[in-house]
């Protein structure tokens, strides 16, 4: 039976990490927004690590918080263990890692919906995407309501069409046993969407009381944690420690014999897997000189015996992952409480969209996290937030907000999914920055919250404690930059350092950018007169040193951006541009990059390619120029 | 019509083919190919649009390297619109490159990247509106790059830096893996290896650099500074030089601010020899404005043949060059050695201490001697060919990527950490890549369109 169930201004389509950062953006920037569920006691769950953060994870989570987002404080507000990774590696790819209370975040975040005002949150299965002409026009669920809404913003995780895989036993499903969604694949079809199919898989949990931890080595959090939220008001929690052991050449062999029945080898899984997080069976076959495998063993929450068994990683049947478990240092009696499964889901083929996650085909349908082929919280929390962002920002009638390559990874994540697609569940990793010295941790919120501030999303109150923090850092940079110490002053600092002293009179600025000298020393020699915060005086630190290299990136965004303000015409045929090569001619045709910048990226289209269509610009302008 | 500067370079893809075909075009292509090919007739004399069949032959010793046609084609009725002379010779990468190189030294130069199309345009055979035609040209030509009508002799130095880009990848590949998978046991990173592998792309760089350098020198000739004091016998070296090599002295005109004095050639390397005023202090403004030039002259030398009069004792002029000229790159030439020796200096040892050569422009065997020096300074031990042509800007770009190398050498021995490291990895990996065309960049378009004369 239909019947028509509300209007709002953006509906959400899953209250997954997408869906919860894609509503309350929504919400919060003044639209009336619905979010709907196919299970209310599922929200923000975490199907399988129970971690936030890490590299280029991480940084992202701070992104988020910068613009107004959710997912780092509800972290700060229910982590197990924090620990900043990378810590010997420099400051540009250092990470905040959270151990997540699973349980506790997604409570908190249940919350944080449900109070927020402007935003109603509902259980309900959708089945068909409602459209007029080429616009979304609503949704309707599998009980017959019929909400109306102006935008729409899809984040379906792996539910779509959802199938879960144990060894030769499979069965429909969502994540973790929740009910999969069968319909919508169609109604996405029918509108005119390709499709793909992934897969990606999830260790089993065991019981901790039957873990032996005496033998394993201990792996605790920071003494001094630090958070992802830009705020004052955070306590420092109590943490849980995680362990570390290795798999065996039982193990091993375990695996080896079993190697027939394991789904992704006896062809039965169609989905594509992601290569950087393999399953344990894909690690032995393919490194098979290891001898052995690093195995965490992590904590699911506080008030719960389940843990996780990171690195174990299977679908290989119930019976072998639990002679597999017990064949491991720590685990020799273990109780497996839940087995690891594989699951195949439908995602989009993300080429369809456009910069702001808007699909190219159906105007006012967004779509967000898993279903554009990525995978992890943190990338579907960064997408959530911007499709929620760029939904608001449309219906408000305002310009969109797009990420930059160069500002944020949510920037670069974004730019990669739509320019080039990609052919497995796609993560963020450090490496796919070009200008990773700038995307750093730190300044997230120097990079992000003008931007947050500006669309309404970050709240006065947060802008300006960023406002005070950034006049902080510029007088004190610009106190290192003034005071001047002679060479005696500093003797003291060098006495058993087998480097150079200083010879001349030198600012305290640069003194600071050698390698040996911290802001500690700095501050023993000539402190600064206002009492300054961790945070300010690790940033002035950060950008004092860093500040050459910072600059030559700098100066390579500054090309970058020639060839990014080289606008593609809107209606441009490439198919007729001569000199183009054929597989460049279809990917540009499909991709329709919106300057030669991204052009250069879409995959298949070679540096020569680049070459003949800037000289059909170039000669295209002359002739209007020649016509005019 | 007006016919520019002979250009040449190779006109067919590098590698496995049955044919290869050199073309040159512009002033007197007809009469330098002449000058090393062996036919039934003189292309000089031939009219357009005929095939002859012949040998292609070194300029100096008259040695065959391959049997070619050579096709015809007289202004207007060419490709460039100027004289144009196509050598088909047989395919692969030894012959082709070899009569290019011959092409060269009779006396055409090394084409820049889009010339002969520019050329086209300047001879009204393509216009503005046929711009599509020009892009199908790239396209088809070089898919590799940017550059039109680059030069194939480039393939060689393409493989080099390929090669180098490759090492670069791996190494930043390892450094990415220990900073993106922090907790897992995956090779970790040492700086050891990053550094063993910079050392070897930093080596690698610095050989490439002395291969472009000797293309250079090819292509521009040898700058070879005669420095010494009045009377020492500057005019008598170069008149003895001029002599041997009367039949291909020409006089340029003075383009630059530096007057050459003689365009000669050894082994077919060409020389350009400048004489230089000398370098002392002086109070006379008009003498200082020559010892400026003089300086500059030095500085810019590839080569410079300090003269010493060993018949007379050292002056303070002599002593302040033994001073300021660069004992590395300089000759000194012990001169009139058919004299009887100055007494009261000690020549045995000024000879010992830098390298030197005693000679007299009356000794013909000195003057063998002093020519074997100079092609042994400028090519090393052994004279061999350039396996490709560098242009300026490979030059220029080699140059910084062995300088974001050496970066990556500081930072990994002082301790800076990877993230920093790896900036100045990516650098050098982008640096090479636009040597090749594999790195985009605006305004090496615009250089293109510079040379078809449609950008301005």
């Amino acid at each position: 039976m239909r019947y028509r169930a509300g209007i709002y201004d953006v509906i959400v389509i899953g209250a997954g990490h997408a869906g919860s950062e894609a509503a309350l953006a929504s919400a919060r920037m003044g639209c009336k927004t619905l979010l709907l569920t196919i299970n209310l006691d599922t929200i923000a769950f975490m199907p399988c690590n129970p971690s936030i953060g890490g590299p280029a994870k991480g940084i992202v989570v701070r992104e988020i918080d910068a613009l107004g987002g959710q997912m780092g404080y509800n972290t700060d507000l229910t982590y197990l263990q924090m620990r900043l990774l990378n810590t010997g590696k420099g400051p540009a790819v250092q990470a905040l890692r959270a151990q997540s209370d699973k349980a506790s975040y997604g409570r908190l975040m249940k919350q944080t919906l449900e109070n927020e005002p402007n935003l109603t949150l509902k259980q309900g299965m959708v089945e068909e995407i409602l459209t007029a002409g080429d616009r979304a026009s609503g949704v309707r669920t599998n009980t017959g309501a019929e909400y109306e809404g102006r935008a729409i913003v899809l984040t379906t995780g792996t539910y779509l069409r959802g199938r879960i895989i144990i060894g030769d036993v499979s069965y429909q499903s969502g994540p973790n046993g929740q009910l999969p969604a069968l319909k919508l694949t169609d109604s996405l079809i029918d509108l005119g969407f390709s499709l793909v199919r992934f897969k990606t898989g999830t260790p089993p949990r065991v019981n901790r009381n039957t873990i032996r931890f005496e033998h394993l080595s201990v792996q605790p959090g920071d003494e001094e944690p630090l958070q992802f939220s830009f705020r004052d008001d955070i306590e420092k929690r109590e943490q849980l420690n995680c362990y570390l052991t290795y798999t065996s050449a039982a193990t091993h062999e375990i695996i080896g014999e079993n190697l027939h029945r394991a789904p992704m080898f006896s062809g039965d899984i169609e989905g594509r897997g992601p290569r950087y997080c393999p399953s344990i069976e894909d690690k032995v076959v393919r490194f098979k000189e290891r001898p052995s495998h690093q195995v965490f063993l992590e904590p699911e929450g506080r008030d719960t015996a389940e843990w996780y068994v990171q690195g174990m990683s299977t679908s290989l049947p119930e019976d072998v992952q639990v002679r597999m478990l017990r064949s491991i240092k720590g685990l020799e009696e273990v109780e497996m409480l839940r087995p690891g499964y594989a699951i195949e889901y439908d995602a989009m083929v993300p080429t369809q969209l456009d910069l702001t996650l808007e699909t190219k085909v159906i105007k006012g349908l967004y779509t967000a996290g898993q279903i554009n082929g990525t995978s992890g919280y943190e990338e579907a929390a960064g997408q959530g937030l911007m499709a929620g962002i760029n939904a608001a920002l449309s219906v408000l009638g305002r310009e969109p907000l797009i990420l930059d390559r160069s500002e944020a990874y949510i920037g670069v994540m974004i730019d990669d999914l739509v320019t080039k697609g990609t052919t497995e569940p796609y993560r963020l990793l450090t490496s796919r920055a070009e200008y990773r010295l700038l995307l750093r941790h730190d300044n997230a919120d120097a990079r992000l919250m003008e931007k947050g501030y500006r669309i309404g999303l970050l709240p006065l109150q947060r802008y300006e404690r960023f406002l005070r923090k950034q006049a902080l850092i510029h007088q004190e940079k610009d106190r290192l930059n003034k005071t001047k110490v002679q060479p005696d002053d500093v003797h003291a600092l060098f006495t058993g350092l087998s480097v150079d002293q200083p010879k001349v009179t030198q600012s305290l600025a640069q003194l600071l950018r050698r390698p040996e000298v911290n802001y500690g020393k700095i501050h023993d020699l000539r402190p600064s007169e206002v009492e300054l915060s961790d945070e300010v005086t690790s940033q002035v630190e950060i950008d004092l040193k860093y500040e050459g290299y910072v600059k030559r990136q700098e100066a390579e965004i500054e090309r970058q951006k020639k060839l990014e303000k080289k606008e593609l015409p809107v209606g441009i045929s490439f198919a007729s541009i001569r000199g183009l090569s054929n597989e460049a001619k279809e990917r540009l045709s499909a991709i329709r990059p919106r300057n030669i910048g991204q052009a250069s990226r879409v995959e298949g289209v070679t540096p020569a390619d680049i070459s003949v269509l800037l000289i059909y610009m170039e000669s295209s302008n002359k002739q209007e120029v020649a016509n005019g | 019509m007006a016919q520019q500067d002979p250009i040449a370079a190779i006109a067919t893809a590098l590698g496995e083919a049955s044919i290869a075909v050199v073309r040159v075009s512009g002033e007197h292509s007809f009469s330098i190919v002449d000058r090393i090919f062996e036919g039934s007739s003189r292309l000089s004399e031939t009219p357009s649009h005929r095939i002859l069949y012949g040998h292609l032959v070194t300029l100096e010793q008259r040695k065959r390297i391959d049997e070619v046609i050579v096709l015809t084609f007289r202004s207007p009725k060419s490709y460039t619109t100027e004289d144009v002379v196509e050598i088909h010779c047989h395919g692969g990468v030894q012959a082709v490159q070899s009569i290019l190189l011959e092409v060269l030294r009779a006396g055409a130069r090394l084409a820049e990247p889009g010339e002969f199309t520019k050329r086209a345009f300047l001879g009204g055979r393509i216009d503005l509106s046929q711009a599509e035609g020009v892009m199908e040209a790239i396209g088809a030509k070089t898919p590799l790059a940017l550059q039109a009508a680059l030069s194939q002799v480039e393939g060689a130095l393409h493989q080099h830096v390929e090669t180098l880009r490759h090492t670069l990848i791996q190494t930043m590949a390892h450094l990415e893996v220990t900073i993106d998978y922090p907790e897992h046991d995956e090779e970790e990173m040492t700086v050891q290896r990053v550094r063993n592998d910079a050392q070897f792309v930093l080596e690698q760089i610095r050989s490439l650099r002395f291969e472009a350098e000797r293309g250079r020198i090819l292509r521009e000739g040898v700058k070879i500074a005669i420095v010494g004091k009045p009377n020492v016998g500057k005019s008598s070296l170069l008149n003895r030089f001029a002599r041997t090599n009367r039949a291909i002295v020409t006089e340029i005109p003075g383009t630059t601010r530096d007057v050459i004095e003689e365009r000669i050639q050894i082994d077919g390397i060409p020389l350009l020899l400048f004489d230089t005023a000398g370098v002392r202090e002086t109070e006379d403004v008009v003498e200082q404005i020559g010892v400026q030039k003089s300086r500059e002259t030095l500085e810019k030398a590839d080569l410079i043949l300090l003269l010493l009069d060993t018949s007379r004792p050292l002056d303070e002029n002599d002593e302040s060059l033994l001073e300021s000229v660069d004992g590395d790159r300089s000759l000194l030439i012990m001169n009139k050695r058919d004299l009887p020796f100055a007494n009261g200096v000690d020549w045995q040892e000024l000879a010992m201490n830098r390298r030197s050569l005693a000679y007299s422009t009356r000794v013909e065997a000195d003057h063998d001697r002093l020519e074997q020096e100079i092609k042994r300074m400028v090519f090393g031990s052994e004279r061999a060919d350039p396996t490709f042509l560098a242009n300026a800007r490979h030059l220029s770009l080699l140059e910084r990527a062995e300088a974001a190398i050496k970066r990556v050498l500081d930072d990994a021995n002082s301790g800076v950490t990877l993230d920093l490291v790896a900036v100045d990895l990516h650098e050098a990996w982008m640096l090479l890549g636009e040597m090749i065309g594999e790195t985009p960049r605006e305004d090496l378009l615009d250089q293109i369109f510079s040379q078809f004369c449609l950008g301005k």
